[in-house]
């Protein structure tokens, strides 16, 4: 059985707009300080991974999580941005940090 | 080692590193041998297998794609063993560019690249490239006009990234190996652009 279907339903599509959680929990977290609580758009959904937070605590991580990669315009996220109003910062946001 | 000096007790990494290696080691599961091969093939490994696959997307369109879907599959059609790695490959156009990093530690696509550089995996650039890409950008030589989009892409979880970079002007007719020889590393990281060598004469290739 693929991880796919071991898996979360993946919520959201290409081109819908979501929110990171603002959480700060202890741990081995993949979600950068930087962009929690950062408004952006599903570039590309990359399939389903086990939680990186369960494997560091050695458990299997399933049921795997679906990733997404998130396009956040680059003005939203760091205050007096520079440059082009089109430059964007793409991350890989896991599905358990998206805000419902 | 040093070889002489003080003496210096191993460092907590160090020690984790030489626990670890005795003990698998010792139980058998690993040899000395074998853990000295993966070095060695590690450190012989470099950016060329990624040179490669871009200088054959510039000369085959069929292959662009294949790469643009999947740049892991692209890989293996190129011969190059990637066993796990899920590779994102992202187009430079003259509208966007784009450039990589690893905010958390050092994620790099090894396999094809090798091992990544000192500055890749230092505290500056891995802090101020997500903020400032443009001016990171020219401090590596490399001035994005304003009107082009950049498009910092943060290798945070499982995907890992290359860049593939605009084939230059006037290389027209060059062979693949020729054209592999203008993709340098940081190119395929994106912090610069292939460059025709300035002393490079019109040859036929």
């Amino acid at each position: 059985m693929t991880l796919e279907k071991l898996g979360t339903v993946p919520l959201y599509s290409v081109g819908d707009r979501v929110r990171v959680r603002n959480a700060a929990p202890l741990g081995h977290i993949r979600t950068p300080f930087y962009i929690r609580g950062h408004a952006g758009v599903v570039e590309r959904v990359c399939g389903a991974f086990p939680n990186p937070e369960e494997l560091a605590q050695q458990r299997d991580g399933l049921p795997a999580q679906p990733l997404y990669r998130v396009r956040f315009r680059q003005q939203d996220v760091w205050p007096g941005y520079r440059g082009n109003p089109a430059d964007v910062i793409e991350l890989e946001i896991f599905q358990h940090w998206i805000e419902p | 080692m040093k070889t002489a000096g003080r003496y210096e007790p191993y460092s907590y990494f160090q020690l984790m590193e030489v626990s670890l290696r005795e003990l698998l080691v010792a139980k058998g599961i690993v040899t000395e041998d074998a853990i000295a091969g993966a070095m060695a093939a590690m450190r012989e490994r470099g950016p060329e297998r990624g040179a490669a696959m871009v200088a054959r997307a510039w000369i085959d369109p069929a292959y662009k794609m294949r790469l643009l879907e999947n740049g892991s599959r692209a890989a293996e059609a190129l011969g190059f063993e990637v066993p796990g790695l899920k590779l994102i490959v992202v187009e430079n156009t003259p509208q966007t560019h784009n450039v990589i990093v690893c905010t958390l530690c050092s994620c790099y696509p090894r396999m094809l690249l090798g091992l990544p550089p000192e500055w890749y995996k230092s505290r500056p650039y891995r802090s101020r490239v997500v903020r400032e890409p443009r001016k990171v950008l020219a401090e590596f030589g490399t001035t994005i006009p304003a009107k082009v989009r950049i498009r910092v892409h943060d290798s945070n979880a499982d995907m890992r990234y290359m860049v593939l970079p605009m084939r230059p002007a006037r290389t027209e007719g060059w062979s693949v190996a020729r054209l592999a020889g203008l993709v340098t590393r940081d190119c395929l990281i994106g912090v610069a652009l292939p460059k025709i060598p300035k002393n490079s004469k019109p040859r036929k290739s």
